[in-house]
């Protein structure tokens, strides 16, 4: 239809404006500017590949902190110190084997957390990618979150043991002298004051795994700073499609920030 | 008052830190049914932890402590059943921040008597008028007063309709003028007909509702008997030493 041959955008029109000067090399300081958005931005729709990329990064961060959160807390857990001296309540076979199995698993838990913190993210990411997965096809997202997952799970651990180990001590006995379970006391009432106090830290943590997944560009997978990476390689711009994705990051991290902060108020004024 | 053993404890030790430090030496003491003990003596005397393995908060060294005819230190025995049936009021209260005084109060009955929301804020509520602070279910802990929090924390207790009611230091933390609302709430829980084991530096209060004092020291039970036996005719040397400091 005529109507689409009519709408060049008002982009393109001021590319062909200044078209003239980027032949002649005489571009002035704005002109420059506007070339190098329109080449990393919107010409052939480049913006979608930047949005693309950045749906991927939230795509991993997401479901990475969901694991995290769940695997970091199960080793807080294993990690408290009346799990790791837990003794068998009787002398049966079963009791002693239950007691057996918790101290192994909370043993476990400590060499997992200081070999995830002890060794680089990219290394895992490589182990991972090529040595767990290496002949098996699976969607690189996945790898991304089965790796910064188990690497954030290590850091969440130690947040959430802080955490609960600054909830007093009387609220577990207020607990467990109601007839509460163990289970049922970490669940309603350490937890939810342990999550309160380690918010702050959680915030610094979620930031980071978001920054972090930028290492998967490593193994191919598209997320943002790939996106930004391919974009360059296409039009031979240094800085423009890094700063372009490095804004978006800063997008998602303020947001994050933000978010965080009305969260922690909202707890506040709840209960002080 | 009946004659019906509730509590009996036998030989009762606890060591800690590998046995260096002996808080209770070998402790023997029956509660029973519809009894108010209070147990007096100085600081390091073992009181409290005489009181806290009472329902198992602490792990006997040694010796037994039997609930209606059931040794609790088995095992085998679902302690958290036994611990439904013994309310405890802490020196800190320890009210849980996070929730409303009304959940405060009905979590434990919700999850463990299985009452519906509805029934255990019914009870809630009428303890809570009955302590005067039906006003204040919506509130959180911090929003109130030392002397409103102990007494919230001793119908926590009662929501899960216990059998004995046990004490540690209770006003021990308060501000002296709200000493007065706290214990009053506890007599009135005594006249009911409450059994109570009630940790105490309250010499007042134990003079007034006890049925029986026992005083410790150096992790034994030095001396028992009644009020007046107590205060007004002490046998024991180490108990008139202590309540010529205490009583001036």
């Amino acid at each position: 239809m005529s109507a689409a041959v009519e709408t060049v955008s008002i982009f393109e029109q001021w590319w062909l404006a200044i078209e003239p000067a980027v032949q002649a090399n005489t571009l002035n300081f704005w002109q420059t500017i506007y070339k190098e958005i329109y080449l990393n931005v919107i010409k052939d729709d480049r913006w979608l590949q930047y949005l693309k990329g950045l749906g991927v990064t939230l795509e991993v961060s997401f479901f990475a902190i969901l694991v995290g959160l769940l695997l970091g807390t199960v080793l807080a857990i294993l990690r408290l110190p009346q799990v790791q001296n837990v003794s068998a309540r009787g002398k049966g076979f079963f009791a002693q084997l239950g007691a057996g199995v918790v101290k192994l698993l909370s043993k476990f838990a400590g060499g997992y957390i200081n070999l995830i913190r002890g060794t680089p993210l990219l290394l895992q990411v490589l182990i991972i990618n090529f040595g767990i997965f290496g002949s098996i096809r699976i969607d690189k997202v996945i790898i991304g979150v089965i790796a910064c997952g188990l690497n954030s799970a290590a850091y969440v651990a130690e947040i959430v043991r802080g955490g609960i180990m600054s909830v007093e001590k009387g609220q577990t006995e207020a607990g467990r002298s109601l007839g509460l379970s163990s289970f049922s006391t970490m669940i309603y009432i350490i937890l939810p004051q342990a999550a309160k106090s380690a918010l702050p830290a959680m915030c610094n943590e979620f930031i980071s795994l978001i920054k972090e997944t930028s290492i998967l560009s490593y193994i191919a997978l598209t997320e943002l700073t790939k996106a930004g990476d391919y974009i360059r390689s296409r039009t031979y711009s240094a800085f423009t499609p890094y700063i372009v994705s490095g804004i978006l990051y800063l997008a998602v991290v303020l947001t994050l920030t933000w978010a965080i902060g009305k969260l922690e108020r909202r707890l506040r004024n709840s209960d002080h | 008052m009946t004659t019906d053993t509730i509590i009996s404890v036998k030989g009762l030790q606890k060591h800690f830190d590998d046995g260096k430090l002996k808080a209770l030496q070998g402790v023997d003491a029956d509660i029973r049914r519809g009894e108010v003990v209070v147990v007096i003596g100085p600081s390091g005397s073992g009181k409290s932890t005489f009181l806290r393995c009472l329902n198992l908060l602490e792990t006997p060294s040694a010796g037994t402590v039997s609930v209606e005819g059931v040794d609790i230190t088995d095992p085998k025995v679902n302690i958290n059943r036994h611990r439904e049936k013994m309310g405890m009021v802490f020196q800190h209260f320890n009210l849980f921040p996070h929730m409303t005084i009304l959940r405060n109060m009905t979590l434990a009955p919700m999850k463990l008597l299985k009452k519906s929301k509805a029934e255990a804020e019914q009870k809630a509520m009428e303890l809570l008028k009955r302590v005067g602070l039906a006003e204040r279910a919506n509130a959180y802990p911090s929003q109130l007063s030392g002397g409103q929090t102990q007494r919230i924390a001793i119908v926590r207790a009662l929501c899960m309709e216990p059998q004995v009611m046990l004490f540690d230091e209770p006003t021990s933390a308060l501000d002296p003028e709200m000493v007065g609302e706290v214990l009053d709430v506890m007599k009135q829980l005594a006249h009911e007909g409450m059994t109570m084991v009630v940790v105490t530096h309250e010499m007042g209060f134990a003079r007034e509702v006890a049925d029986r004092v026992l005083f410790m020291d150096e992790g034994k039970i030095v001396e028992e008997g009644t009020p007046q036996q107590i205060f007004e005719n002490p046998q024991h040397p180490r108990t008139q030493d202590f309540l010529a400091k205490v009583l001036v």
